[in-house]
């Protein structure tokens, strides 16, 4: 009887580790086929994708496809600027966004409540919903740089950096946060005397690691995987980021080894980022889930 | 916090004005800019003055109408048939230049329908095209919303469980979401592909070449159905991510007192694990439906809106008008069409599931 129990119970843990390699396997086989397939020459890519061979390296396998790729694009460029965009966009925002969070919750000020529960209420706009009426508005603006007052901001790295720095959410994120840190804390050193940039930096940085770790996940997926905007107000390449850089791809006949080669590039530090800090990525986004 | 040690006029507005303005420059100006813009025939260049043209930009989009025709007959007054079914007169005969009827200028067939008798009624709409949109844009919503809600919270529960290795699984499920959708996109396309695609070759080998490949995203009636599954497989991580952390917060002493009372697994994910969701039920709802609502990159990466219109939405619409055509004045009246249907059912989402005192 124990016997057949435990063979029971064997057979019950094989046949759940299979439902979950099966459900896996869906998941990364589309990552698989783009890696292998960007290591084969095209006529071998699409032969391929009739059976197994897919998801192998296998036959003529070379690098040449990611050459020809360099060769097709700017890709250096492309990289350079998304790397540019996302990573000042990413510090900006966890600057300004976290005093913002701070203000809210530790400081009072004429106006606070009203201020928050406006930047709440932008929670449910869509950014399609206003992508138009941005595109018209930034064509129109005013800059002051190197060569004196300039109008339009089209075709810029500020296009792309200063409206995405702060958003309802990233401040919001801040907001539970630091309501849960000790206040009595703060209340204290200000007895004691102290700044509130020395509380800022002192006491609630040291204690908000992960609340930056999470606002610097969510920020850097949605700015190194802008597609929408980017096509609108970049029409120079030297500005374009790296997911707009695709369309060099698609020009006449589709090249797919070189078309795979380019998104490995632009996918596998990503993934290998997110393999590295998994968990902190998977908190992040769990975390835009406590709002209710 | 009551002292006046915490009080700050300065400090609060010093620390909270920069995001505070940018926030009100770069999201709520350009959502009342929509408005605005909505009135007028604003565009991105143009040598002449924008004019106020009222709610012409709406009328242009929104206008549908019914008109009903009798069958054509001849002289004795029988119905005259074409291909076996009743032919009705022109519609071009109305909608063009017809002194009687200049409300139907302009116009053009949407779909038409016959309840019973011998008349048919047929719909035109001002902008086909758009109406279409709305459609398509709505049966997304309608099927990804629930399906990829069940799905992921049935990949949570999965999940859940104690098993060895389980975060392997976990952080494999996940990993779609941080590709890129237009990454994403280009790959299934190739996936989807009516020749050598993947998913044909699949087909054909399990079935052992019963199943004849099919032009997934070339086919009308298939192509909106392809862009839905994919979508699904590439989000469905982000919610199980938030049903796990829903998950996490049901006390595990309800399910110890479940285990000692005997109950069947399905009574417990019914009277303990389904009770508990609620509010991350809600919230994931209203998530996904926002951003099914957005359907964008896919469409304009795979299939720019075709075959035959059978993949347009109404943020390719605001797109492709407003950028595309550097039409601002229609491109914002989408939007804020679209900020009207996201509003109220936001609004209907929250009133079915109140909390009922």
């Amino acid at each position: 009887m124990a016997m057949i129990a435990a063979d029971n119970r064997g057979l019950r843990l094989v046949t759940r580790y299979a439902v979950l390699v099966l459900i896996a396997i869906i998941f990364v086989f589309p990552l698989v086929f783009m890696l292998m397939s960007s290591l084969k020459p095209d006529q071998q890519l699409l032969q391929d994708s009739g059976n197994l061979r897919a998801f192998l390296p296998v036959g003529d396998i070379s690098l040449q496809n990611y050459t020809d790729a360099f060769q097709r694009a700017p890709v250096a460029t492309f990289v350079f600027n998304s790397v540019l965009v996302t990573g000042v966009t990413v510090a900006l925002s966890l600057l300004l966004c976290s005093a913002a969070g701070f203000a809210f919750v530790f400081v009072r000020w004429r106006g606070r409540d009203t201020l928050l529960a406006l930047l709440l209420a932008t929670l449910i706009l869509p950014f399609e919903t206003i992508a138009i009426p941005l595109l018209m508005m930034v064509a129109n603006l005013p800059w002051v740089g190197m060569e004196g007052l300039t109008w339009g901001w089209l075709n810029s790295y500020r296009v792309q950096i200063i409206p995405f720095i702060a958003d309802g959410l990233t401040v919001f994120l801040f907001v539970q946060y630091f309501k849960d840190l000790p206040g009595e804390l703060i209340e204290a050193a200000r007895v004691e005397g102290a700044s509130w940039w020395q509380i800022y930096r002192k006491i609630v940085m040291p204690l908000s690691g992960p609340i930056f770790a999470t606002a610097a996940i969510l920020k850097f997926l949605v700015m190194y995987n802008q597609y929408l905007w980017p096509l609108m107000v970049t029409q120079e390449e030297g500005y374009r980021p790296v997911m707009v850089g695709l369309q060099y791809f698609f020009q006449l006949n589709v090249a797919w080894g070189e078309v795979m080669a380019y998104l490995s590039m632009i996918t596998v530090p990503v993934l290998a980022f997110y393999l590295y800090l998994q968990k902190a990525f998977i908190a992040s986004i769990a975390s835009t889930g406590v709002k209710g | 916090m009551a002292s006046k040690f915490t009080v700050s006029n300065r400090t609060g507005w010093l620390m909270a004005g920069p995001a505070v303005l940018l926030i009100a420059g770069f999201v709520i100006l350009p959502f009342f800019l929509a408005f605005a813009f909505s009135f007028t025939n604003q565009r991105l260049i143009s040598p002449n003055p924008t004019e106020f043209v009222g709610m012409s930009n709406y009328r242009q989009l929104l206008g549908v109408t019914m008109v009903t025709l009798e069958p054509v007959r001849d002289d004795a007054g029988a119905v005259v048939m074409k291909d076996g079914a009743p032919e009705y007169p022109s519609l071009r005969a109305l909608t063009r230049n017809n002194p009687d009827r200049p409300e139907l200028a302009g116009m053009r067939e949407w779909f038409s329908f016959s309840l019973g008798g011998e008349d048919r009624t047929y719909v035109l709409a001002r902008d086909v095209v758009f109406m279409k949109a709305i459609v398509n844009t709505f049966i997304f919503v309608l099927i990804v919303a629930p399906v990829q809600a069940a799905l992921a919270l049935g990949l949570a529960l999965l999940i859940n469980q104690r098993l060895r290795g389980i975060n392997v699984f976990r952080a494999i499920y996940f990993m779609p979401v941080v590709v890129s959708i237009v990454v994403v996109s280009l790959l299934w396309r190739l996936i989807y592909d009516g020749q050598s695609g993947l998913l044909n070759n699949l087909l054909g080998a399990i079935s052992f070449g019963m199943i004849e490949p099919v032009n997934w995203l070339g086919n009308p009636s298939t192509a909106l159905g392809s862009i839905i599954a994919m979508s699904i497989w590439q989000a469905v991580g982000f919610h199980m991510v938030i049903w796990l952390s829903g998950l996490q917060t049901i006390s595990p002493t309800l399910y110890e007192a479940a285990a000692i009372e005997g109950a069947s697994k399905w009574q417990v994910f019914r009277y303990i694990t389904w009770p508990g969701l609620r509010n991350t039920a809600i919230l994931i709802l209203i998530v996904i439906t926002m951003q099914a609502f957005g359907l964008f990159a896919q469409i304009d990466v795979m299939t720019n809106g075709g075959p035959l219109d059978s993949t347009q939405t109404i943020v390719f619409q605001a797109i492709e008008r407003g950028y595309g055509k550097q039409d601002i004045s229609g491109g914002s009246a989408i939007s804020v069409i679209l900020f009207v249907i996201v509003l109220s059912i936001s609004l209907i989402q929250r009133w079915l599931t109140r909390e009922k005192t």
